[in-house]
């Protein structure tokens, strides 16, 4: 029996680089319109894990996985077709990463690449997303000018809207404010808090404030391993594992 | 005085002044060069000088047809060699794993750059001229130009598309992209301004250099335009060569007059290109 609400299925992952294991059979789930927060000290894995999801990782020659990933109940390397999958699971990357073109076009490179010509409804996504995104009010009178010249946040607002021209259902966030200011950091908070109404959110943060504040349920990585996952308040407050309460109340990384 | 020589701030000025005057030396011939072609060859610069036939054993009149041939020659070698090299250099950049394959790949671009340029004049002759029957011509001589200018534009378009910075790709895939959607729209672009250089630089190369047009293209003494890209050619290297050392009695100043344009086209080619690069990075930049 699967339970519905299960968007992801992660079953005994794991991953090496150069056979040095970088996560070790990692099993748990991802419920639909949940934000997981993940957390964890560096080279936990969570970078890892996050680009296994998309596949991303399979431009890594050095690195080989093993395990089943279950998005819809569908195998991600058995069913899925590597580029819809992408389509479908969105990332935002830990650095702003705009490419070096306009406003439109960084919103337009998902969908022109997924053959959209159609100049009115390109124009449509792209203020769609915007919106959804809390950027459409700073950038509307200048979506023609270069992505590079917003600030460091409205970038990652940008790459979050960019992601959602796509229309994907799993968002995934690897340390998204890592760069950022705080009032930065609240508007995208702000705005994961909004998504998680349509989509499925992953985040992957170094911040267990930030972990604490927006994400529904938490998981905690350890040198590659799953320590624990709960509902948020539950890993801040009684977490199960000596591990876990050492992290969030500050003796680890 | 020893002790003049340990003091930081004595040093300090020592090698400044040694640094500057080595980098001093560099600028010194250019400017030698540029300033005796144009001091002895600028009075035979004319309207006519640019666009006639030369006359009289070439003792008089234009260099016309030897600026065309070498227009030709360059054209045709950028039609052969920028499309082979920057295909390539995508496959190596790009696709490749390394492996055997790609070791002996870069083995032998390394190799041919150092290759000496009369050694592929005589390759031209033997492939191009005799064994495909093209004849001396302006085919053989572009394609001969072009294996020769091959190497630059492949080593400078791997370096532009391995300075694309690696985040593009990954955005890229991860919206969704192919591997040659990728490449076409998030990597070209922005390889653009490095590969443009590499073309400019065998640009360069294949109108200066006489050796490999020699056996393959080059007419001695032609006062017509070429009609096919099976004729001979004049071409402004060759022609000044000629005019140097085989036609008695020329006035010195056709040859400074010939080199000043030879050099005034290459430095034209690459002002455009610093203006196009120019461009890029002001509208471009990570
Ligand atoms: N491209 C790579 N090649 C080789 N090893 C890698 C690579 N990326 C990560 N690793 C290794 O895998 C392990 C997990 O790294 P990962 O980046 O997933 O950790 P992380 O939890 O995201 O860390 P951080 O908080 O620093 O971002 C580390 O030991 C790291 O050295
Ligand atoms: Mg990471």
């Amino acid at each position: 029996m699967v339970n519905a609400s299960e968007k992801i299925q992660v079953k005994e992952l794991s991953v090496t680089y150069d056979s040095v294991p970088a996560l070790r059979s990692v099993s748990f789930s991802v419920l639909e319109h949940e934000i997981l927060g993940i957390i964890g000290p560096a080279n936990s894995g969570k970078t890892t894990f996050l680009r296994t999801l998309n596949r991303l990782s399979d431009l890594n020659p050095k690195l080989k996985s093993s395990g089943e990933v279950l998005i819809d109940e569908k195998d991600i390397y058995k069913k899925w077709n590597v580029f819809q999958l992408r389509k479908k699971v969105g990332m935002v990357f830990a650095l702003p990463s705009p490419l070096p073109i306009s406003i439109f076009e960084n919103l337009a490179y998902g969908p022109r690449r997924d053959g959209v010509r159609n100049k009115t409804r390109l124009s449509e996504t792209v203020e769609r997303s915007l919106k959804a995104a809390f950027l459409w009010d700073e950038v509307k009178d200048r979506l023609n000018e270069s992505a590079m010249k917003l600030s460091g946040g409205q970038q990652q607002r940008l790459c979050i809207a960019r992601t959602l021209a796509l229309e994907p259902e799993v968002i995934l966030f690897d340390e998204p404010c890592s760069g950022l200011d705080p009032i930065s950091t609240a508007m995208i908070e702000d705005a994961m808090r909004e998504l998680k109404k349509r989509y499925t959110l992953i985040l992957v943060t170094n911040n267990t404030k930030q972990a604490a504040r927006v994400s529904d349920r938490v998981a905690f990585f350890l040198m590659g391993e799953l320590v624990e996952i709960d509902q948020a308040q539950k890993i801040f407050t009684v977490p199960k594992d000596k591990r876990t309460e050492g992290y969030v109340s500050g003796r680890y990384g | 005085m020893i002790r003049l020589f340990k003091d930081p701030k004595f040093q300090e000025k020592v090698v400044f002044l040694f640094l500057f005057l080595a980098t001093l030396i560099i600028i010194v011939p250019v400017v030698l060069v540029i300033a005796l072609i144009v001091a002895r060859g600028s009075s035979v610069l004319s309207w006519e000088f640019l666009t006639a036939m030369p006359r009289m054993g070439m003792r008089a009149g234009g260099i016309f047809p030897a600026i065309v041939g070498t227009s030709y020659l360059v054209a045709g070698t950028l039609i052969f060699a920028l499309p082979i090299g920057i295909f390539s250099a995508i496959y190596l950049s790009e696709y490749s794993r390394r492996n055997a394959l790609t070791r002996l790949i870069e083995l032998a671009i390394v190799n041919l750059a150092g290759v000496p340029s009369v050694v592929y004049g005589l390759f031209g002759l033997g492939l191009f001229v005799l064994f495909l029957k093209f004849g001396a011509s302006i085919l053989a001589g572009s394609l001969t130009l072009g294996v020769m200018v091959l190497p630059v534009i492949v080593t400078a378009s791997r370096e532009a598309l391995q300075s694309v910075p690696k985040t593009f790709r990954e955005v890229s895939y991860s919206l969704g992209a192919t591997r040659w959607q990728t490449i076409r729209h998030a990597v070209l672009p922005h390889a653009l301004p490095g590969i443009l250089t590499g073309a400019v630089l065998s640009l360069s190369r294949a109108a200066g250099e006489t050796a490999p047009i020699l056996f393959t293209v080059a007419a001695f003494y032609l006062p017509r335009l070429p009609k096919s890209v099976f004729d001979q050619a004049m071409a402004l290297p060759y022609h000044l060569y000629v005019l140097s050392t085989q036609v008695p009695n020329v006035k010195l100043e056709l040859q400074y007059g010939t080199a000043l344009v030879l050099v005034g086209l290459v430095v034209i080619a690459n002002l455009v290109a610093a203006v196009i690069r120019g461009y890029f990075r002001v509208k471009k930049q990570w």
